[in-house]
């Protein structure tokens, strides 16, 4: 099975994964900035749809990362997903974007049995979710996610972005302070969800915030 | 490609409307066009995160009912045209990256057209001055897919205000003026706003206009004084340019010295004389305009074209400073996808080259890029 994953939750991301690959990983790409997502996904998509020698008619099922994360970013992965997975006629799911950091800190040696996701929600908040580990599973979800000030999180040890850009009040893990959802880790964590038979999202976004729209109150006087 | 009859498909979310249209040339295949506006009632205004929430649910399902009412499929498209500006950023994103995915995914040339040239270039198409919306419009613009030489453009509508000058549609467009603060279209929501009259406030104020008296009340004409205004021969700063700002503050004035005083407010007559104050300044500031730069023909586009007044008023001047209005049946001066799709086969039948797949959408796009280059 053959997923173009994407995920624009933070940085810009795209990866093509395979469970006949060698890791799982056909070819993947990810920007460092977090602002220029229009500009960047789709040559990137392009160039490794060319570089991996795949066309669309060889992709059978497309993931997006669902957030949360920063509205407008976040909008420019999901609408290009939904758009190939029209075009080309394919499934599309959606994950919640964290679970790509989760299923890297299951990976690496020294991941906690419980543990926080954290990534940058900007106006001095984060994004964060807690999850569990037991021994060859998956990370599982369980609480989350959620939009709060750092300083509210539960105290456990905290992995991501979010958890180094407020390492003074997080137990933040030195080796993953910079770590960002990556869609190399969501398409991985989709095909090993798929494969033992369990569910993903739709596309639906988890923007968590309202849209910030006021009703208007009475009138301000001119005079 | 066919580069004599092309079928371009075009993609609008600058504003409120999520539009997709199709044209084959000049001949218009299908607008389709999903509207938000009905969530932006209780606010008064759009609000852009709002509207770009309502593009991205919204994109997929317009774009599959284009395809389906064209009865054309995406593998028939020669070339597909997104606006990439001017607009509200956000909502614009949702457009550019729904396109470039449509353009990686098809592999067709992809143009990042100019909003307000779009709104121009829907002029070209062969519309049926019969049908339905468009009875008694004055259509035919293009000849043969020429637009007449000395052409002008004004456009008013809630996101803008301009007047343009088209020597050509595909290469070469000035702006003559525009508004410095709100649009037009801004000005009346507010306004419907001070006069509890509810959104959207256009067709609201045009509506109670019609029982006022324009003359009860004298509302200002703003950037007309002499220092702004200049001669023809030495123009001031903003000889063509309008605001619309200290309008909107004068009726709030106005509307609190009746209730300060215990008066019942003259609600028709208040909406009466601040359309006339808002229609008579576009108006004369765009004659002029015309006047000044040989403009022969003018084109009326933008939301603020369905106004009543606005269309008499500009018929009356342009037909007595001998300039000829062509207003597009209504659905096509809204914004839309289909303005885009005609902008676009322009491009593609002179010859002008795409513009790839990295540009950046640009909220404040000036009118002389009517397409990015790649
Ligand atoms: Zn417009």
């Amino acid at each position: 099975m053959l997923i173009l994953a994407i995920d624009t939750s933070a940085v810009a991301s795209a990866a093509l994964v395979s469970d006949d690959a060698l890791e799982g990983v056909v070819a993947s790409f990810s920007t460092e900035d977090t602002r220029s997502h229009a500009e960047v996904l789709a040559p990137g998509i392009e160039d490794l749809l060319a570089s991996a020698g795949v066309t669309g008619r060889d992709i059978d099922a497309i993931v997006t990362g669902v957030g949360p994360g920063p509205f407008t970013g976040l909008r420019s992965g999901i609408a290009t997903a939904r758009t190939l997975a029209f075009v080309w006629d394919k499934p599309l799911y959606g994950l919640m974007s964290l679970d790509a950091v989760a299923l890297e800190v299951a990976e690496s040696t020294e991941a906690a049995a419980e543990f926080l996701v954290v990534t940058d929600a900007r106006r001095k908040e984060v994004y964060w979710a807690r999850y569990s580990l037991a021994d060859g599973q998956l990370p599982q979800l369980e609480d989350g996610p959620h939009v709060s000030f750092a300083a509210d999180l539960p105290d456990l040890p905290a992995y991501g972005a979010g958890a180094g850009l407020y390492s003074d009040v997080l137990r933040a893990d030195a080796g993953f302070s910079n770590e960002q959802p990556d869609a190399l880790y969501l398409g991985q964590f989709a095909l090993a969800r798929l494969a033992s038979g369990k569910q993903l999202l739709d596309s639906t976004p988890l923007y968590l915030r309202e849209s910030d729209a006021q009703v208007p109150g009475p009138r301000k006087r001119a005079l | 490609m066919n580069s004599s009859q092309p079928l371009v498909l075009g993609i609008e979310s600058s504003c409120d409307e999520t539009g997709v249209g199709i044209v084959r040339g000049t001949t218009l295949l299908t607008n389709t066009v999903s509207s938000s506006m009905d969530e932006h009632v209780r606010f008064g205004g759009v609000i852009p995160e709002i509207a770009s929430r309502a593009h991205l649910d919204a994109f997929v399902p317009t774009l599959r009912q284009a395809l389906a009412d064209a009865d054309v499929t995406l593998a028939d498209v020669d070339a597909i045209a997104v606006t990439s500006g001017p607009g509200l950023a956000g909502a614009l994103m949702v457009g550019v990256c729904a396109a470039k995915a449509l353009a990686v995914a098809t592999g067709k040339p992809l143009y990042a057209i100019n909003h307000l040239v779009a709104h121009v270039g829907v002029g070209l198409l062969d519309v049926n001055p019969d049908g339905g919306a468009a009875a008694g419009a004055a259509v035919g613009l293009g000849h043969a897919g020429r637009l007449p030489e000395n052409l002008g453009a004004l456009l008013v509508s809630g996101g803008h205000t301009e007047i343009l000058k088209i020597n050509s549609i595909t290469s070469d467009v000035r702006l003559l003026g525009s508004t410095i603060d709100d649009a037009a279209g801004e000005a009346y929501d507010k306004v419907a706003r001070i006069l509890g009259l509810g959104y959207p406030g256009g067709p609201a104020i045009d509506k109670l206009a019609r029982t006022g008296n324009p003359k009860a009340i004298r509302f200002p004409r703003g950037l007309s004084q002499p220092k702004y205004m200049g001669t023809a021969e030495e123009p001031g700063k903003h000889r063509y340019d309008w605001s619309f700002s200290g309008l909107k503050t004068a009726v709030a004035r106005c509307v609190e010295q009746f209730e300060a005083r215990g008066e019942e407010v003259p609600v028709a007559d208040v909406a009466a004389a601040f359309q006339e104050a808002v229609v008579d300044v576009i108006t004369s500031k765009a004659v002029l305009a015309c006047r000044e730069h040989g403009i022969k023909d003018v084109l009326l586009g933008g939301g603020v074209a369905a106004n009543s007044r606005l269309r008499e008023l500009t018929g009356q001047r342009c037909s007595s400073a001998g300039i000829r209005l062509h207003v597009p049946p209504l659905e096509l001066c809204t914004d839309n996808g289909a303005m885009v799709a005609a902008l676009g086969a322009q491009l593609v039948m002179a010859g002008i080259g795409p513009s790839g797949i990295r540009f950046a959408p640009d909220s404040s796009m000036p009118v002389t890029a009517v397409s990015l280059p790649a």
